[in-house]
């Protein structure tokens, strides 16, 4: 079955140039749809949207994305992620919130809404502690808090930020993780693959320059990539996992300290023997044929 | 090969480039974004903005 898929990009990185390469193997029609283009009309899709069977949320900024998909959603356009996945996995505390509220174990927060609460939280949890934008990724503004002085310091620069997102202070407790992190990309809560990305640095993003290998996505894992999914309305999505308990000997268990909604997969199809683009557009064909069957049996 | 908006070196461009995607400028290492393919034309990338990410 041919479907017209829409990419909605303002820059093509190699992910997007695999999934590209894939649906034109498959003989899929494309429609790239630059979203630094576009003028979203509450009542009709840009042009560009009009004969897409299914739009592939690809967008480099996160403020784009949650808008565009909440039109698309609008227009009846079938969009991946969806919007609310898009709304939980933009936000570290909705994140949070509905890994929580799931059963997923995920490393204990505060958001608190001043400085001196949020040094009551910084306090509390000791040091080291980690100290997280609510928006924002690929590590950036990412801080270990290892001292008061330093949380002061901290506090005091993020509160003169700019954006009231930064007033918004997300406290974390640090996570001794053995040197290493583990990704699972996954469609609709199945992994597709897996890979473990380690660094001698705290912070383990393949963004930051870890080395990155595949790793075996355990049975554990696949239960709480499930469920971690199935918390944030599914979809394709890269769910970040650490192991605990290195300071008491062996790592022994996991969290999932967030999931990503537009993920980057390029690093995991370069350690891995899966053909992520492949399994992406595989899924993507299955959510257009059954949107197209079920369009079919209402006529 | 097309020219760099930047420096003005010339800047070669692999097979099967993309609307969208981003060069290096070999000579000044600014990074381009194609936005044009045929014939090729590169503009100035954007700059990293805040909430660029997954």
């Amino acid at each position: 079955m041919r479907v017209n898929v829409g990419i909605l990009y303002s820059r093509i990185r190699r992910d997007e140039k695999l999934l590209l390469n894939e649906l034109r193997d498959r003989d899929h029609e494309i429609t790239k749809v630059d979203v630094r283009k576009q003028r979203f009309n509450i009542a009709d899709p840009p042009e560009a949207l009009v004969d897409v069977d299914i739009l592939v949320d690809r967008c480099l900024a996160t403020s784009r994305s949650l808008y565009a998909t909440q039109f698309a959603e609008a227009y009846g356009i079938p969009v991946v992620n969806g919007a609310e996945t898009a709304e939980v996995c933009a936000n570290k505390v909705k994140n949070s919130l509905a890994l929580q509220k799931a059963g997923v174990p995920t490393p204990n927060t505060d958001v608190a809404f001043t400085k001196d609460a949020a040094l009551e939280s910084i306090e509390a949890f000791g040091y080291p502690c980690v100290l997280k934008p609510v928006i924002g990724s690929w590590g950036r503004l990412m801080a270990k808090i290892e001292s008061r002085s330093a949380a002061e310091a901290i506090l005091e620069h993020k509160e003169t930020l700019g954006h009231y997102e930064h007033k918004v202070f997300y406290v974390q407790e640090f996570v001794d993780k053995p040197g290493r992190d583990m990704r699972v990309v996954a469609v609709d809560g199945e992994p597709i693959a897996g890979m473990v990305r380690s660094s001698d640095h705290w912070l383990t993003n393949a963004a930051k320059g870890a080395e990155t290998a595949e790793a075996e996505t355990t049975d554990e894992m696949r239960n709480l990539v499930e469920t971690a999914s199935d918390a944030v309305g599914g979809g394709l999505l890269g769910i970040d996992l650490m192991e605990t308990g290195v300071e008491s000997g062996e790592p022994s268990d996991l969290t999932v300290h967030e999931v990503n909604h537009t993920v980057e997969f390029k690093a995991l199809n370069e350690v891995t023997d899966v053909d992520v683009p492949a399994r992406v557009v595989d899924w993507l064909e299955a959510r257009a044929g059954a949107r197209s069957e079920t369009a079919e049996v209402r006529t | 090969m097309t020219e760099c908006v930047e420096c003005g070196a010339d800047v070669s461009l692999h097979d099967g480039i993309e609307i969208g995607e981003i060069v290096d400028c070999a000579t000044c290492g600014a990074e381009l974004e194609v936005v044009d393919t045929e014939p090729p034309v590169l503009e100035t990338a954007p700059e990293l903005e805040e909430d660029w990410g997954e």
